[in-house]
């Protein structure tokens, strides 16, 4: 008896460990699909089984938002019912889900900046109706949800936040020739004519650090960065800008986007004790690293400068010690001082509530966007996608948060300030310096989208 | 090599062996028990960070507040067995789908309350040199808290009534009922064990990582992978398997790069179980 019961145990421990590696490996996959930022190839690769399986989940996650401000409506223009009936359009974003870091700042700005645009009379007399989808950080959503946004008879989309994303739904809005505009930093080098940038891009905020980050510390830089496009060519520019104002890399880490323990990678800083840490570290995970970098006490002796830091509002969700003293630059700051800035952080709090914990740089692209396209429409006055692409493409500008903001012609990417600032113990930056129109050099190189509109790819260093 | 960069790279290792420790003992725990897998183990650890944060604000000392974030998990973790899990012993898949489910609730449940940011705690600790090294002391305390936590679920397994018959109902279960144990009620404290455990590691680590909604995800799945490697002892599975596993990421980190690392991880957790199926402890009884 007890042979034979040893027997049903023992088959019964090998089935659970088999059905253990079967759950190691959903888990995985799982944690894979949420946290991670791949290259665009993964992207093309999910979007066939998008399609065979979950083109209907995004319809679930629909919230479709008329956001009509009646008062402000000019009531007295005479016009045909179709005149009148509201514009829709349509924005993809990850509002739940690990990305939700940066995606519930743009969802708040993009219906912020729907409700400001309606108030003051809209888009050629007529109202913005916005459908929006939330991509769950879930790459399959996103298809499902591009392909959503085709059929749904929009005039523009304003969508995506990883690379990877993008990348994913930019073919589905170019084939439908559905005005597409990428409200996100990132690593630069998109040009199509069908696509406009609002994010700033690594050479950008890099021609302005790097600089100021060797002047004002040394020259040895110890560069940690995300495993995927992004930190990949973002480190390729630091490498380039050091060696241009004679400074010098001294080490160089990758980290996939799920490590959060960076004890070994503190202790090789140490070694090579360079004079700041460029941090080009992204999402939830990667927040650990200065946590323990200052449980460690090294950010005593060598502090670090980044380029992404503040996107997740990593400043907030770190303790004050943790943050304090990290160099950044961004075009936007809640902090910045002017009277456009005061207007538009008034009004976020009066929508979103007042302990809202920060006004992303992030949020503001998506301001941007949302003006730039509407101020072309009302100039062009046609929704005509040609017509509207031609004023955009003639050189628009408007006043935003940051100061004055201006789309470069021909490769779709903004002109715009990059300030300086340090983290502080409450939470937020302090700003003490503004270069005004830095323009995205790399991208006008290699792209021109009023000479040679059929161009359509994403160039790198 | 210097004597301080060897204590340096002593010192991180341990510390990355005692943070697989924690995240996964407690998950060794109820995933001992008859078929529960619980894929919400992550969440239970991001909601011991969230207690020891909301205690810690509400003027608690740090290590008050993590003690009581621990009991909070772990009572949260009871509440959960008798709404959900009990009904769903030996029925692996719906655990599976009924835990993550709980996952996401939690999640989104905890976003609504806190926000997708919210103020972190800080290090309630300095740290110390080593020659031209330093270091954190509260890696010590990670340390501390990881053989404490080893230390207690020994004790407590091997060395009381209650884990006797934990013991009893996970091996046996109907042969300790005819004995007259009450597996249901035995299983429920075991749940809320290994919940607590959980917490705890949540709130060990809380000024360690950034304290955000979605955290869970980041340990979940090297939890399972260090348990399963580990094999079905309570004790000595997530216990040699956090050394293992730990060393090898730990010393590929160093030698090559952190991609290498993690790559490692993975390949070794393969080969074990290629070769040893129930994981590393898997040719002896559970104990």
């Amino acid at each position: 008896m007890s042979a034979n019961q040893s027997m049903t145990g023992r088959r019964a421990r090998s089935r659970l460990s088999r059905l253990a590696v079967a759950i190691v490996a959903v888990a995985l996959t799982v944690a894979a699909c949420t946290s991670s930022d791949d290259d665009a190839e993964p992207a093309a690769e999910t979007a066939a089984a998008a399609d065979a399986g979950t083109a209907d989940t995004a319809a679930e996650a629909t919230e479709t938002t008329a956001a009509v401000a009646a008062d402000d409506t000019p009531a007295d223009e005479p016009a045909a019912p179709a005149d009148t009936e509201p514009i829709r359009v349509g924005s993809l974003l990850d509002e739940t889900g690990p990305l939700n870091i940066y995606g519930t700042p743009m969802a708040d700005a993009t219906r912020l900046a729907i409700a400001d645009i309606n108030a003051k009379g809209g888009v050629l007399g007529r109202q913005l109706e916005l459908v929006a989808l939330d991509s769950k950080s879930d790459q399959n959503e996103y298809i499902a949800g591009a392909d959503r946004l085709v059929s749904e008879d929009l005039a523009v989309v304003h969508a995506g936040i990883t690379s990877a994303s993008r990348e994913a739904i930019r073919p589905i809005f170019d084939e439908a020739e559905l005005l597409y505009f990428y409200n996100v930093l990132y690593e630069g080098g998109v040009c199509d004519r069908n696509t406009f940038v609002t994010g700033v891009v690594p050479t950008q905020q890099l021609q302005v650090l790097i600089p100021w980050a060797i002047e004002n510390m040394g020259p040895r830089l110890y560069v940690l960065a995300a495993d995927y496009n992004y930190g990949q060519i973002s480190a390729d520019w630091v490498r380039e800008y050091a060696a241009v104002n004679g400074g010098e890399i001294v080490g160089e880490d990758f980290f996939p986007l799920d490590v959060a323990e960076f004890g070994t990678t503190i202790s090789e800083v140490q070694e090579a004790s360079p004079d700041a840490v460029v941090s080009l570290l992204v999402g939830g995970a990667h927040m650990s690293f200065y946590s323990q970098y200052n449980a460690a006490g090294v950010n005593a002796d060598i502090p670090i400068v980044s380029t992404t830091f503040g996107l997740g509002s990593e400043q907030v969700a770190l303790d004050a010690a943790s943050s304090e003293g990290i160099v950044v630059a961004y075009p936007y700051f809640e902090e910045l001082d002017t009277a456009v800035n005061a207007e538009f952080v008034a009004a976020w709090h009066g929508e979103f509530g007042s302990d809202y914990p920060y006004v992303t740089d992030l949020a503001v692209y998506v301001w941007e966007g949302w003006h730039l396209w509407a101020d072309a429409v009302n100039a062009a006055g046609t929704l005509d996608r040609d017509a509207v692409i031609a004023q955009l493409e003639s050189g628009v500008s408007f006043v935003s948060p940051k100061g004055e903001v201006s789309l470069d012609g021909g490769s779709h990417h903004l002109v715009q300030p990059v300030s300086l600032a340090r983290a502080n113990a409450d939470n937020g930056f302090d700003v003490f310096e503004t270069f005004d129109n830095i323009p995205p050099s790399f991208e006008q190189d290699v792209c021109d989208l009023i000479a040679s509109p059929d161009t359509n790819e994403q160039f790198t260093p | 090599m210097a004597f301080d960069r060897l204590f340096n790279l002593g010192f991180d290792l341990v510390t990355s062996i005692s943070v697989l420790a924690l995240v996964s003992v407690g998950l060794a725990i109820t995933f001992g028990m008859r078929g529960i897998i619980n894929l919400a183990h992550g969440e239970f650890i991001m909601l011991g960070a969230f207690a020891t944060l909301t205690g810690v604000r509400n003027g608690l000392n740090t290590w008050v507040a993590m003690l009581a974030a621990a009991v909070a998990v772990g009572v949260f973790g009871i509440i959960v067995e008798r709404l959900l899990i009990r009904w769903l012993y030996a029925r692996l898949a719906d655990t599976m789908l009924a835990t993550w489910g709980l996952s996401l609730v939690m999640v989104q449940v905890i976003e609504n309350i806190y926000g997708s940011v919210t103020e972190g705690i800080a290090v309630p600790v300095g740290d110390f040199s080593v020659g031209n090294y330093s270091m954190s002391t509260y890696n010590v305390v990670l340390m501390g808290a990881a053989v404490a936590c080893v230390l207690v679920t020994y004790a407590v397994m091997r060395h009381t009534r209650y884990g006797l018959h934990a013991r009893a109902s996970v091996q046996s279960p109907s042969m300790a009922e005819s004995l007259g144990v009450n597996t249901s009620r035995i299983n429920m404290w075991t749940f809320g064990f290994g919940a607590s455990l959980a917490g705890a590691a949540g709130a060990v680590l809380a000024p360690l990582v950034g304290v955000i909604p979605t955290m869970g995800q980041t340990f979940v799945a090297r939890s399972f992978m260090t348990v399963i490697v580990g094999g079905p002892a309570f004790v000595a599975g997530p216990v040699s398997a956090s050394g293992l596993l730990g060393f090898i990421e730990n010393v590929s980190t160093n030698l090559f790069t952190p991609v290498i690392g993690q790559a490692m991880l993975l390949i070794a957790a393969i080969v074990i179980l290629r070769f040893l199926p129930q994981g590393l402890t898997g040719q002896r009884s559970l104990r």
